[in-house]
């Protein structure tokens, strides 16, 4: 399992290179190119705040009041039997539904458990490796007039569940088990 | 679905909190999760600044271009009912290739276009075709090299070591989109048994 740090390591400083050397040679400009690209960052960060606020002031609202240990208490024997730790579950749940909110829940865990420990780095690969589907199908097959999406749904959630099981095991495995 | 939830976590948090005697976290909590959120999004801006000009550059290159053709043989065979030569897969690949790269808002708009033409293919019913449910499976499942946000935030709250989830997101990210491929193929052949039978 080295090797998977050792990618995360070289990874994204290669990749720069290999853009900024492969750009030179096809003659782009380089740096004005980047300012562009770079402005619609801004635009990105700054649309997200309303949602964050929102969501963030509900969760923290959720956590300070008792409600979530109350329920977290009540689903974890049952999360446990199959190998979640509890901590993740609104995570889990939320992230097929919204990607602002998962994001949200994301940064709340990271803040309360710390961007390195296990459910730290459970949570930040889980918001990584799978897409909101709910999201994705509204637009898409709103866009362009599909009325009955077939299979479609269950595709996506089943497909969800995989990619949690898969961030599950493969943290466990590269990080090491317990919490 | 997200406005019942936000509402009901915020609802059931201030009656939970009549009851358990905890309104002054309650609202401290408020104005606490508001400040948080506009301190993170402000973080949010220099890594989503640096990689989305980097990925600009790519873009112009023509580098998505040339990733587009060196997958088509293997994206055709997943797509067996669109034609290699026409539009849809040319869309298909971008938004398969803007994905990849993390550019979201470039993924969706591509992606629109490749529905599109997929509902041209199945003669514009507004029934989802097999090629469609397919494509839809892939997104969903979010097969992207570099998790943006993601690392953004894990810099915010001060990681030691905020890139060491790439390699573990990309291992599951592989494992749900082929998760996905295989589903959507069970499904396929389960209604194809069902017509025939």
């Amino acid at each position: 399992m080295g090797i998977v740090s050792l990618i995360s390591l070289w990874f994204i400083p290669v990749l720069i290179g290999f853009i900024l050397i492969y750009g030179t040679i096809k003659k782009v400009p380089a740096y004005e190119k980047f300012v562009d690209g770079g402005k619609e960052g801004i635009k990105i960060a700054v649309s997200l705040i309303p949602y964050l606020v929102g969501m963030l002031v509900a969760i923290s609202v959720f956590r300070a009041s008792g409600a979530l240990d109350f329920f977290m208490e009540l689903i974890r024997p049952a999360l446990e039997a199959i190998g979640v730790p509890p901590e993740i579950a609104p995570l889990a749940i939320i992230r097929p539904i919204s990607g602002s909110a998962s994001l949200g829940i994301m940064s709340d865990i990271i803040a309360t458990y710390g961007p390195d420990s296990f459910i730290g780095r459970l949570a930040s690969t889980l918001q990584g490796s799978t897409d909101t589907t709910f999201y994705i199908l509204t637009v898409y097959f709103g866009a362009v007039g599909i009325k009955k999406m077939g299979d479609a749904l269950k595709v996506g959630l089943l497909a969800d569940l995989v990619g949690i099981t898969a961030a599950i095991v493969i943290v466990t495995l590269v990080f090491g088990g317990g919490s | 679905m997200v406005n019942v939830i936000w509402a009901a976590m915020l609802v059931i948090g201030i009656v939970f909190a009549m009851f358990n005697g905890t309104m002054e976290e309650v609202n401290k909590a408020v104005f606490e999760g508001a400040k948080e959120a506009v301190t993170l999004c402000i973080g949010l801006i220099s890594v989503l600044v640096f990689w989305l000009g980097m990925m600009k550059i790519a873009e112009e290159a023509g580098l998505l271009e040339k990733l587009s053709r060196l997958f088509k043989p293997l994206v055709s065979r997943l797509f067996p009912e669109v034609p290699g030569n026409h539009p849809a897969m040319g869309y298909i690949l971008s938004n398969m290739m803007a994905n990849l790269f993390g550019l979201g808002n470039a993924a969706t708009p591509l992606g629109i276009k490749a529905m599109e033409e997929m509902k041209k293919l199945n003669g514009g019913k507004n029934e989802a075709s097999r090629s469609m449910i397919t494509f839809l499976a892939i997104n969903t499942s979010s097969l992207t090299l570099i998790p943006t946000t993601v690392l953004s935030i894990r810099m915010n709250y001060g990681s030691a070591n905020p890139t060491e989830i790439v390699g573990t997101t990309l291992v599951a990210t592989i494992c749900s989109t082929v998760g996905a491929i295989i589903i959507d193929r069970y499904f396929y052949y389960k209604r194809s048994r069902k017509r025939k039978g």
